[in-house]
């Protein structure tokens, strides 16, 4: 399996194939739904985004609250494509690479071939074992949305598959 | 008469909660190491491994296998001869789930549909009481999740397009689901009855043992043919390719109107987490 140093640059992206199987090091910042849905907004309004986007790395995930003494709960991926009307926006201002669960729409994978980005499986359901994988977990910003708040994650050797690489090869079309 | 005090029922849920959602159901462990063995592609391999792997870790640290710990549904059988004392019913089921994912740590996942505001206890349960003979009470936990939930379909359809239509409607659900509810899953049909039987016959369907057998010998051929052809469709475990896209398929059926077929499809993921107790 390869390891991947998070942020990715454009060259280590282009050398990603569909169905490799990496493992993820370095940093991804959570959103689901509802924080696509403020970060476009503020995106549309022309106002400062909590979290600078260029070359970042976002994870599809809402954990489950941390323990006592734990980094953070189980956060396994959820469903991208309830991302993908938000995710051209996102992808326009600097996003590299996105990881989830589940088949990209038409559009963001377009996006992903035109800026050069690269879209990550992890396994659905995995959620105890991605837990442990994460090292560090800070709150960045819309604390109010409780699991689905933006955070930034330190993750090591964090399994996924290479699902749509840059060159618009698509694992779930091509099997 | 026999009394019952809804503490007891309280306490039950409470304790089946916390245990399921940690604890992956064994006989879907047990299907998916046999699916693991017999996978060809290296992605999809991967996909099961790390889900088997998954399932031993949450259940090792007493960790939620999936962050997704669902709405909670809850099935109540209760006999004629019970008296129920005590707490009303609901109150009870609702204290048990909301004690449970306090706890457990699970995610609060219910909110109101409208203002998309978190009710941040995981309630309300969705509960299904019915009145049974006997002296006793039988309760049955799900913690669903909504990856596979969302992927669930109802057909209203014409009592022409029969067992061939049926069929036809289950694997086209779960042909344009592909991916997204975390396959290998488990598929429950609810077939007859008025729209909202079918969907509560699908749904009881998901509490079933992986490996069981129908009793009625008609259905039990159909779940057969529909699993392999579900497995046919080549989605595979999380979408990766390979012959295991379906652990099981659980039909059953119920009278219905000479005009109507309505057929209900409710998918559940590989992260199965059910448990029934009787009282």
């Amino acid at each position: 399996m390869k390891r991947i140093n998070l942020p990715l640059s454009k060259h280590d992206i282009s050398t990603l194939k569909a169905g490799d199987c990496v493992l993820l090091n370095g940093k991804m910042f959570t959103a689901r739904d509802a924080g696509h849905k403020r970060l476009v907004d503020l995106i549309k309004q022309n106002k400062p985004l909590p979290i600078d986007l260029e070359n970042a790395s976002v994870y599809y995930a809402g954990p489950c609250p941390n323990k006592p003494g734990q980094t953070i709960g189980s956060c396994g991926p959820t469903t991208s494509g309830r991302c993908d009307s938000y995710t051209p926006a996102l992808l326009q201002c600097g996003l590299t690479a996105m990881t989830g669960k589940g088949w990209r729409n038409d559009k963001v994978k377009q996006e992903i071939k035109k800026q050069g980005a690269v879209y990550f499986a992890a396994i659905g359901g995995a959620g105890a074992l991605y837990a442990d994988c994460v090292k560090k977990a800070d709150l960045i910003a819309f604390e109010d949305l409780g699991a689905e708040a933006l955070y930034m994650l330190t993750v090591a050797d964090f399994p996924a598959i290479v699902a749509i690489d840059s060159h618009g090869n698509d694992i779930y079309e091509n099997r | 008469m026999r009394k019952i005090d809804t503490q007891v029922i309280y306490e039950q849920i409470r304790q089946m909660a916390l245990f399921c959602n940690c604890n992956v159901n064994e006989d879907v462990i047990k299907a998916l190491k046999k699916a693991e063995q017999t996978e060809t592609s290296a992605p999809a391999k991967f996909a099961l491994q790390t889900i088997i792997k998954n399932d031993g870790i949450a259940k090792q640290k007493d960790m939620p296998a999936c962050q997704d710990t669902g709405m909670a549904v809850v099935f109540c059988e209760i006999g004629q001869e019970v008296c129920l004392q005590g707490e009303f019913l609901d109150d009870a089921i609702n204290r048990g789930i909301k004690d449970a994912y306090e706890q457990g740590y699970f995610r609060k996942s219910v909110l109101d549909p409208i203002s998309r505001i978190n009710t941040k206890d995981n309630l309300p349960a969705v509960i299904h009481t019915q009145i049974v003979k006997g002296d006793k009470i039988k309760l049955s936990f799900l913690a669903k999740g909504f990856g596979s939930e969302n992927m669930s379909k109802v057909f209203m359809l014409t009592p022409s397009q029969g067992v061939d239509g049926i069929a036809n409607a289950v694997v086209e659900t779960i042909k344009q689901a592909d991916s997204n509810p975390c396959p290998p899953v488990i598929v429950g049909v609810g077939i007859g009855g008025t729209f909202e039987k079918a969907s509560l016959l699908a749904k009881k369907c998901l509490l079933r043992e992986v490996g069981s057998t129908n009793n009625d010998d008609t259905l039990a051929q159909f779940e057969k043919d529909l699993c392999d052809k579900i497995n046919a469709l080549g989605i595979g475990a999380q979408g990766f390719g390979g012959n295991n896209t379906c652990l099981a398929v659980f039909a059953d059926k119920y009278p219905t109107h000479i005009a109507g077929l309505p057929v209900a499809i409710n998918v559940q993921c590989h992260c199965a987490r059910h448990m029934t107790v009787e009282i």
